[in-house]
């Protein structure tokens, strides 16, 4: 792909602001219902304009307000940050120090920088599809422990047109061959492990509220973004995990981190009995991309340079026999073998005269592959992290959620650049561009299966409509057909700028990932409506109105 | 706290004899602040002696492993000795509960003032109220969950067999058969942070699954938040307590008796040209300095922490603003940055460090306790506590390479293993400035640069200031010397996610 030209930004952001910036389902999503008052209006934004200027602490009346402006002054870049106690725009008019960040997603923070003393193909701000097998690892990791292994699916109400599309991206990925096919056996793994374990039936969108998550953390919304260039965020949007305090939040960060030390540290994962369930299970989602990524992609056993850094993290008597007989067997995944068989050895129950177990191989994949958090980006209420859906000012890729059913054959090149989406004209009604398919490196996974996966049931269709509709200024509240959208915080102002056509994200190949959003919107709407009603009918069962929220499940309290 | 009313209801409720109610528990969270009057005399020995009493307990903390029985013993004197509550069952100790009542709240004001200060203070804090609680007896310690709200449902017993192998592969020290005697609570994250951070308690759903014998960890993670919130609280409230003419003077030497100085205040800037950095690096820095500058001249860049521990470190020992814009550009623009990028990127956080921007707060350089529990080193960080984030390999080598002999490095090589980081940094000090016993505890990269400095050049004109201000930890609390070091600093008072800056709160991505 050409580098991306930053030059061209002023003519191409007023477009994509206009046409195809998701505004509807932005602002439902940071809207939470209208549930709490003044939610929307107290979020920081903060943009970046041309030249690297950055204007802080921005906010406004409602998601209509922010669209109108991000037209007006076509940020470079969005940044998202918390909910303040006062409106972030008149934040000079309080008494410093009453201005506080009160509430915010738990945000992590992945970046291919912090591997670069395990990586070999590339450093720094580079990546390749080698190295980004470690970002799909992360993924699965950090989210495993959020959410759950069977739950990434069950969590998505829509599962069943979604099943469809997967021989399609099976085909699709055999068919690229090379490196490709270096992903298969952890997709397939995924898929076995998935299929075997989802004891519970696919829920239907109706009872969905009603799957509780089981695993670490028990969180039920999130979403996981590219960043746009070199890494992924996640955002994790749960009611009570929103008011976290800094201290929890790292808290989590620290116990989703394995890998510990700066480069003063070379054994940066240490293990001991007994192993906690949370690295255990890690381990097993590391082991299923482990040979196809470490051992064959990056070779880490490759020659006696790379094995000597592997072996620096053995212990000392174990480490001279295997110096000895590497050089005797033929590749990295024999001399693995080797490794891990000596190490499984120190583990077995009784062995002779064995001393304490040893952990090392175990060690060794999570240092190679475990994912890396920045802890500053997590802990900090008030710390700002890029928006879903701004563009990178430097790829210009737009940052783009990421189909975990898909995310094994996500490929940060084949994202849609601003460019791209827009078209080589950039002006014209549509163009021929806008509707093909990427030119290059197309893998059939988002464009194509999304062509008929996103075609919707009736019902969410209309409602989107509807949702349009209202958002265009006719009425405002309950427009929006279930009164939980952005209802309840939009102020009935006219809207001269949205045409009443359907936004043209959907004619691009933008849509797939669009789609991905409005689901994840979906489902948290879905959850609130559920809960809604479970409490108004706790309420008419009897018990006084008041004592309905309290006997609920609240976790965290 | 009030000091002028109060005083009437207290008395009826002494002559009442209803002492005991004032004090139910010989614990307490210090929730209520006490509402008597008492005499400046008063309230300056009740101070002095709990500052002697946390000073203690931080000293045992450096040489002891907490919870062992030498440390135990040696704090109990102590609590003896200066007439704090020392033994749970002594039911009529209503003087001693009082004093500890009325120290920790006058404490508090004293220890409000500055990030740094409060840090040290709920350190102190915590590891008393963890002595003390865990010398309660079972039915003592019911009673005080009871009392200050954190008693927990246990989980049943058919949960926990479900539950038992998790369990027991979660919690340290538990094998399959304590498991099955030990009673577990379900507890949120939120009550649960340290155990939950640790992994040191099996997690589910959002729940942590604690043991009975991990309870304390719950209720200091409760005072912690508690007490943190309210040291904010008061250091808002402070301006009218420091207005009383009385008492500020009193505060502040409090505050500066115990902690040390904290290196805001610059004597000697301007005294160093930039040229003398290098050499300086090798002879005066302590070895997380000299880390980060070696790293900085290699790599032409530090990322944000390393630039944050060491550009404030620079600024402690006297570069002025313009110096250290100076400085690190000129490093800077010898790698990857060019000048453009570096006046746009970084020299903005270089400013906000000398408070030219944005809240203009002047940032303290860190202390060692900063250095080693905050912000550890990650990927690519140079920061940190050499002697707590680096491999004992590394480190080893590293001091090999600086030409310590080899019994010094077992001796601090054995320092590091018991987690005395400190005391490990002390006999690198002594190792390479060839002396015997420095004489003051370290505690702080820039104590390490003065007395460094010092011992060089003869100890001749740094002598005296650092009489006044470095070692007045060392002094007894006389009047005169409580005159000669007031001058505030309460211009820190900022919480620290402010001191990120700007950048920071922006990701590289």
């Amino acid at each position: 792909m050409a580098p991306f030209e930053p030059a061209a930004l002023p003519e191409l952001l007023p477009v994509f602001y206009r046409r195809l910036f998701p505004h509807g389902p932005y602002g439902r999503w940071l809207g939470y219902g209208g549930v709490v008052k003044n939610y929307f209006q107290l979020r920081e934004f903060s943009f970046t304009l041309r030249d690297d200027i950055y204007v802080r602490f921005q906010s406004f009346g409602s998601p209509q307000e922010l669209e109108r402006e991000l037209q007006r002054i076509n940020p470079y870049k969005i940044d998202i940050g918390a909910v303040y106690s006062h409106r972030p725009n008149q934040h000079n008019t309080v008494h410093l120090g009453a201005f506080q960040p009160q509430e915010k997603e738990l945000v992590f923070d992945i970046d291919m920088t912090d591997y670069d003393d395990v990586r070999t193909c590339c450093s720094s701000a580079e990546i390749c599809s080698k190295c980004w097998t470690l970002m799909t690892i992360a993924v699965r990791v950090i989210d495993r422990a959020l959410v759950g292994e069977g739950l990434g699916d069950a969590a998505r109400p829509r599962s069943a047109p979604q099943q469809r599309p997967d021989p399609h991206h099976h085909r699709g990925k055999g068919g690229a061959g090379g490196e490709r096919g270096m992903r298969r056996r952890p997709a397939g793994s995924r898929r076995g492990a998935r299929l075997g374990g989802t004891p519970q039936p696919v829920p239907t969108p109706s009872c969905s509220p009603a799957v509780a998550p089981a695993e670490d953390l028990g969180v039920r919304h999130r979403l996981w973004v590219y960043s746009g260039r070199r890494g992924v965020h996640c955002w994790v949007c749960d009611d009570a995990v929103r008011k976290w305090s800094p201290a929890l939040r790292a808290a989590a960060v620290e116990y989703l981190t394995l890998v510990k030390g700066g480069a003063e540290t070379v054994k940066k994962v240490n293990i001991s009995e007994p192993v906690h369930p949370f690295i255990r299970r890690s381990v097993s989602v590391v082991e299923k991309y482990f040979e196809a990524y470490a051992l064959v992609g990056q070779d880490i056993l490759g020659t006696p340079e790379s094995w000597d850094k592997v072996l620096a993290l053995v212990p000392e008597d174990i480490r001279e026999p295997l110096r000895g007989e590497f050089p005797k067997k033929r590749d990295s995944v024999q001399r693995w073998e080797l490794l891990k068989g000596r190490m499984e050895r120190t583990r077995r129950p009784g062995g002779p005269g064995r001393g304490t177990a040893c952990y090392a191989d175990w060690e060794i994949m999570l240092q190679y592959c475990f994912p890396r958090l920045d802890i500053n980006v997590s802990k900090g209420v008030g710390h700002l992290l890029k928006s879903p859906f701004s563009v990178h000012p430097k790829t210009g890729r737009v940052s783009v959620p990421l189909d975990l059913q898909r995310l094994d054959q996500f490929d940060p090149f084949a994202v849609p650049t601003i460019r791209y989406v827009i078209g080589a004209g950039g002006t014209g009604r549509g163009g021929s561009r806008l509707c093909r398919q990427p030119p290059h490196r197309v893998l059939p996974s988002p464009a194509a299966p999304c062509a008929t996966s996103w075609m919707r049931p009736a019902t969410t269709g209309s409602r989107r409509r509807a949702g349009r509709r209202s958002r265009s200024g006719v009425h405002g509240v309950s427009e929006d057909g279930d009164g939980t959208g952005t209802g309840g915080v939009v102020p009935a102002a006219p809207l001269p700028l949205s045409s009443p056509t359907p936004p043209d994200y959907k004619k691009t190949s933008l849509a797939p990932y669009v789609r991905v959003f409005e689901q994840f919107v979906e489902e948290m709407e879905r959850a609130r409506r559920g809960e809604l009603l479970r409490r108004s009918g706790e309420s008419w069962a009897g018990t006084q109105p008041a004592g309905g929220p309290r006997s609920g499940r609240i976790p965290w309290l | 706290m009030e000091f002028s009313s109060g005083r009437a209801r207290l008395k009826q409720g002494r002559l009442a004899g209803d002492r005991r109610e004032l004090y139910p528990h010989s614990l307490q969270f210090y929730l209520e602040p006490p509402t008597e009057s008492i005499s400046l005399v008063e309230f300056e020995s009740f101070a002095i002696d709990r500052l002697k009493l946390l000073k203690v307990v931080e000293n045992l903390g450096v040489s002891h492993v907490r919870g062992s029985d030498t440390y135990k013993t040696k704090l109990e004197s102590e609590l003896r000795k200066l007439k704090f509550p020392y033994k749970a069952l002594a039911e009529d100790d209503y003087e001693a509960r009082r004093k500890d009542h009325i120290s920790h709240f006058i404490l508090r004001l004293a220890y409000c003032q500055s990030e740094e200060l409060r840090r040290w203070f709920l350190q102190q804090e915590m590891d008393l109220l963890r002595y003390r609680f865990n010398e309660l007896t079972d039915g003592l310690r019911q009673k005080f969950l009871e009392h200050v709200n954190l008693s927990f449902e246990a989980i049943s017993e058919d949960l926990k067999s479900e539950l038992a192998n998790e369990l027991c592969a979660s919690t340290p020290g538990l094998g399959m058969i304590k498991v099955k005697e030990q009673m577990f609570y379900k507890v949120g994250l939120a009550d649960a942070v340290d155990l939950f951070r640790a992994r040191r308690v099996f997690i589910k759903d959002g729940f942590a699954y604690v043991p009975l014998k991990e309870i304390d960890a719950i209720v200091l993670n409760n005072y912690r938040t508690k007490l943190s919130k309210a040291l904010a609280l008061t250091a808002r409230s402070l301006p009218s307590v420091q207005s009383d003419e009385r008492l500020q003077p009193l505060l502040n030497h409090l505050s500066h008796s115990y902690v040390g100085p904290d290196y805001s205040v610059q004597k000697n800037t301007g005294k160093i040209s930039l040229e003398q950095i290098d050499a300086l690096s090798v002879k005066s820095y302590p070895l997380c300095m000299r880390q980060l500058h070696k790293a900085l001249r290699d790599n032409h860049h530090l990322r944000h922490g390393g630039r944050m521990q060491y550009g404030l470190f620079l600024k402690g020992i006297g570069l002025t603003l313009e110096q250290a814009l100076e400085f690190w550009k000129k490093e800077f623009i010898r790698g990857k940055v060019d000048a453009d990028k570096f006046d746009k990127g970084y020299a903005y956080s270089i400013r906000h460090s000398y408070g030219k921007e944005g809240k203009r707060t002047d940032y303290t350089p860190y202390s060692c306790m900063k250095i080693i529990m905050s912000n550890p080193p990650s990927q690519g960080d140079y920061h940190g506590c050499p002697f707590r984030h680096s491999d004992p390999e590394l480190l080893k080598q590293k001091l090999q390479s600086y030409k310590i002999p080899p019994s010094g490095i077992t001796q601090i090589l054995e320092l590091v293993k018991g987690m005395h980081y400190q005391l490990a940094c002390q006999k690198y000090f002594e190792l390479t400035h060839d002396v015997d016993d420095i004489g003051f505890s370290l505690n702080h990269p820039n104590q390490y640069f003065a007395e460094s400095q010092r011992l060089l050049s003869g100890g001749r004109e740094l002598k005296k200031e650092l009489s006044n201000s470095g070692n007045s930890q060392q002094k007894s609390n006389s009047q005169e010397s409580m005159n000669s070091s007031s001058t505030p600093t309460s211009s820190n008072t900022t919480a620290d996610a402010e001191l990120e800056g700007l950048e920071a709160y922006f990701t590289e991505d």
